[in-house]
């Protein structure tokens, strides 16, 4: 069976007045009918560039580089204005990081959410308007007809984002892209989401690139993690050999970096060192200058070891069995 | 205890509906056939008190949509209360002349929730970052860069990227813009709208590594809205749970999670998603959430509770101390 998502090697790449920003470079992943895989990684690491390049809207001066993007076999990457337009919104939908990139700041939410339904299905728009009243409702709205009447600005920032995850939500996709679609809600509401989701995939088959920094719901959610590093995937496999034997020294200082792990006012974990600059990224291992276990061979380009199937890390010295 | 820098002495907040043309049309329509239309009045914030000590940092949890960052706007000056009175270090900010609010405001900085709209995209990040220190002659002649560079760094962003728009940044690069922003003005109390949920856990600890330097440093006090609760629990003192515009429960952070009172705090805790579940089903909302347009009469939790009595839908329980330091509202507390 073909994926509903495959990305190969993928590269995208800004071409600035400071130099070359290799945002994305040469990353693969891909994401079954019906699969959870979540996209987690430091920030600034290239996971919502990657969630744009899959459905069209890098600007100059970025570009697609290098790679394909086969959606149900075809590739994306190739794919004229208007077939992308087709598929976008509609098979295909994204959840920005940023509400206000989904939401019109002068446009009335129905006016909005109309125009979305309309898109994709003839319908009146009466008709429209309440199915836009029930995606409010879904999403955990109250009073959703009355807040039809307003207009983004009026709405908490938990709030937008559930109105650009409805509209996301209104044609039942095959493919979402959700990037970071519940940080700003609490635990609850969170859990409402989660729930429709998980529904969406089990009855609709709808794969999902679930991309957070939320490791907790990470936890519960996906089927598979992959983890990215300064523009590339350092380590993927099943989400219990990840979070429980995570096998790059990234992830390991990673997941060693939650509050819950450690103690109440004390300093917090954290991986030392900043984030290489992507304009000049050292050759080798970009996680060199950060990283306890580096040793003179991680000056070359790392391999790709397979500690256990389906578990595959960037690293000569991939850590073993060692819970973070 | 040491003295309150910021006190809200029965504060609320509503915010009325604006109608345009058609809308203002149909309610007309709809009165002059003996309908009454709906309010459409959110009453965001409910008679709040709350008194923040120097030094102190004070979490704020709640629901979406219960007004948390429209109390937290209030705190930070941006935005006045409908009634009610706040007071920086013991005066009222209302009575205050026009340059001592510019003083207050200058000492209360907001990191907001939305990153991407509280950055101007027309601005480089030097001129967000450096502008307003300079304009308040916080930086010494000739030390503009140092300066600059070193609020950028602090906040983890590397100063070759100053020349550049915020819409070259990614998500969580922004909120750390927007971080170096408030914290280069040299602010006495910081209220953290959702500061660091745009981070990934070790830039986070990072930020809030920082966060309590400043603090034993400086005696910086925050309000800190959050709806991590890993967070907040490792770096509040106290902790305020909030409901449909009301404090419901407040109590020191050992308290709230060892020993939470009100119910609605206690479902809030048991939901917590934790690493180390695998796989688990996600459960809808039961029951309805109730609206601020229309909050329900008594305790605004009582639709959902599950120890609601018939006293609970007529009166509104007060926020009554029920150990020491420990307040909650609940009429289960007789
Ligand atoms: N228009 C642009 N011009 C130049 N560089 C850019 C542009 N957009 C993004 N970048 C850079 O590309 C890199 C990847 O950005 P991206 O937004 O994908 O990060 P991310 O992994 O989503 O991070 P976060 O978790 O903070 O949202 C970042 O270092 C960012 O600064
Ligand atoms: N400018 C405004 N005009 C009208 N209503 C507003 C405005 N700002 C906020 N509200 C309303 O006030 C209520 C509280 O909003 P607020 O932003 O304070 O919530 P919040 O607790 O911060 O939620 P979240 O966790 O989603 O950010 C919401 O019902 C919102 O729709
Ligand atoms: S390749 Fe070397 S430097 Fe990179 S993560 Fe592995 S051990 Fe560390
Ligand atoms: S007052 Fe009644 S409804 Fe409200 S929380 Fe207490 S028991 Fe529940
Ligand atoms: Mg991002
Ligand atoms: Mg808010």
């Amino acid at each position: 069976m073909t994926a509903t998502l495959e990305v190969r090697n993928l590269r995208t790449h800004f071409f600035t007045r400071a130099g070359v920003v290799k945002a994305v470079d040469d990353v693969s992943f891909s994401v079954e009918r019906g699969q959870v895989l979540g996209l987690v990684g430091e920030s600034g690491s290239g996971k919502s560039v990657t969630g744009f390049s899959i459905i069209g809207l890098i600007d100059p001066p970025g570009r697609l580089a290098g790679g394909s993007i086969l959606y149900q076999g075809r590739d994306l990457a190739k794919l004229d204005e208007r077939d992308m337009r087709h598929l976008r919104g509609n098979r295909i939908a994204m959840i920005f990081q940023d509400p206000m990139m989904t939401l019109n700041p002068v446009l009335r939410i129905d006016t909005q959410m109309i125009e979305a339904v309309q898109a994709h299905i003839k319908t009146s728009k009466a008709e429209a308007r309440t199915r836009a009243r029930d995606a409010l409702g879904m999403v955990g709205i109250p009073s959703p007809e009355e807040r039809l009447n307003s207009y983004p600005h009026q709405f908490s920032g938990g709030m937008r984002q559930r109105v650009a995850i409805a509209i996301a939500l209104l044609h039942n996709p095959d493919l979402l892209i959700a990037d970071e679609p519940t940080t700003a809600l609490d635990v609850t509401i969170q859990a409402q989401i989660l729930a429709e989701v998980q529904k969406l995939a089990t009855d609709h088959g709808t794969a999902l690139l679930w991309i957070t920094h939320d490791l907790s719901v990470i936890a519960g959610l996906a089927d598979r993690i992959a983890v990215m590093y300064a523009g590339r995937v350092v380590e993927t496999g099943e989400a219990a050999d990840v979070l429980d034997r995570p096998a790059h020294p990234y992830t390991h200082g990673l997941i060693g970096s939650v509050p819950s792990r450690n103690k109440r006012g004390d300093r917090l974990a954290q991986i030392p060192g900043m984030t290489p600059s992507l304009l000049s990224l050292p050759a080798g291992c970009a996680f060199r200058g950060r990283c306890a276990h580096a040793s003179t061979a991680c000056e070359q380009e790392p391999p790709v070891a397979e500690p256990t199937a389906g578990h595959a890390v960037r690293c000569f010295h991939p850590i073993q069995g060692a819970p973070a | 205890m040491s003295e309150p820098i910021i006190e809200l002495r029965n504060v609320s907040k509503r915010f009325g509906p604006t109608y345009d043309a058609a809308a203002r049309l149909t309610r007309e329509i709809a009165s002059r056939f003996g309908r009454t239309p709906k309010s459409e009045t959110v009453h965001a914030v409910d008679n709040v008190d709350l008194t923040v000590s120097r030094g102190e940092v004070v979490g704020l949890v709640g629901e979406s949509g219960c007004g948390k960052s429209t109390l937290g706007r209030m705190v930070a000056g941006i935005m006045p209360p409908s009634d009610g009175q706040i007071l920086f270090k013991g005066r009222d900010i209302a009575s205050l002349p026009p340059d001592a609010v510019k003083d207050a405001k200058l000492k209360v900085q907001m990191i907001f929730q939305d990153p991407y709209a509280s950055l101007n995209p027309r601005l480089r990040v030097a001129e967000i970052v450096g502008e307003a220190p300079r304009v308040h002659g916080m930086i010494p002649n000739g030390q503009f860069d140092s300066y600059l560079d070193g609020q950028l760094r602090r906040a983890g962003l590397d100063p070759a990227f100053k020349r550049r728009y915020p819409h070259q940044f990614s998500g969580g690069q922004r909120q750390r813009i927007g971080i170096a922003r408030a914290l280069a003005v040299q602010p006495e109390f910081l209220v953290c709208d959702e500061a660091v949920a745009a981070l990934d856990v070790s830039i986070q600890a990072q930020i809030l590594n920082l966060f309590m330097d400043l603090r034993r440093d400086l005696n910086l006090t925050y309000l800190f809205i959050s709806h991590d609760l890993g967070v907040v629990e490792h770096l509040s003192d106290r902790v305020l749970i909030m409901y449909l515009g009301r404090i419901v429960e407040s109590a020191p952070s050992e308290e709230i999670f060892g020993h939470p009172n009100h119910p609605y705090t206690q479902a809030l805790l048991s939901e917590v998603p934790r690493i180390e579940a695998r796989k688990r089903r996600f459960t809808a909302i039961k029951g309805e959430i109730p609206s601020p347009m229309a909050p329900p009469a008594g305790c605004h939790f009582h639709p959902r509770c599950p120890h609601a009595m018939p006293r609970c839908g007529i009166e509104a329980p007060a926020l009554r101390e029920i150990a020491p330091g420990h307040k909650s509202a609940c009429h289960l507390n007789g």
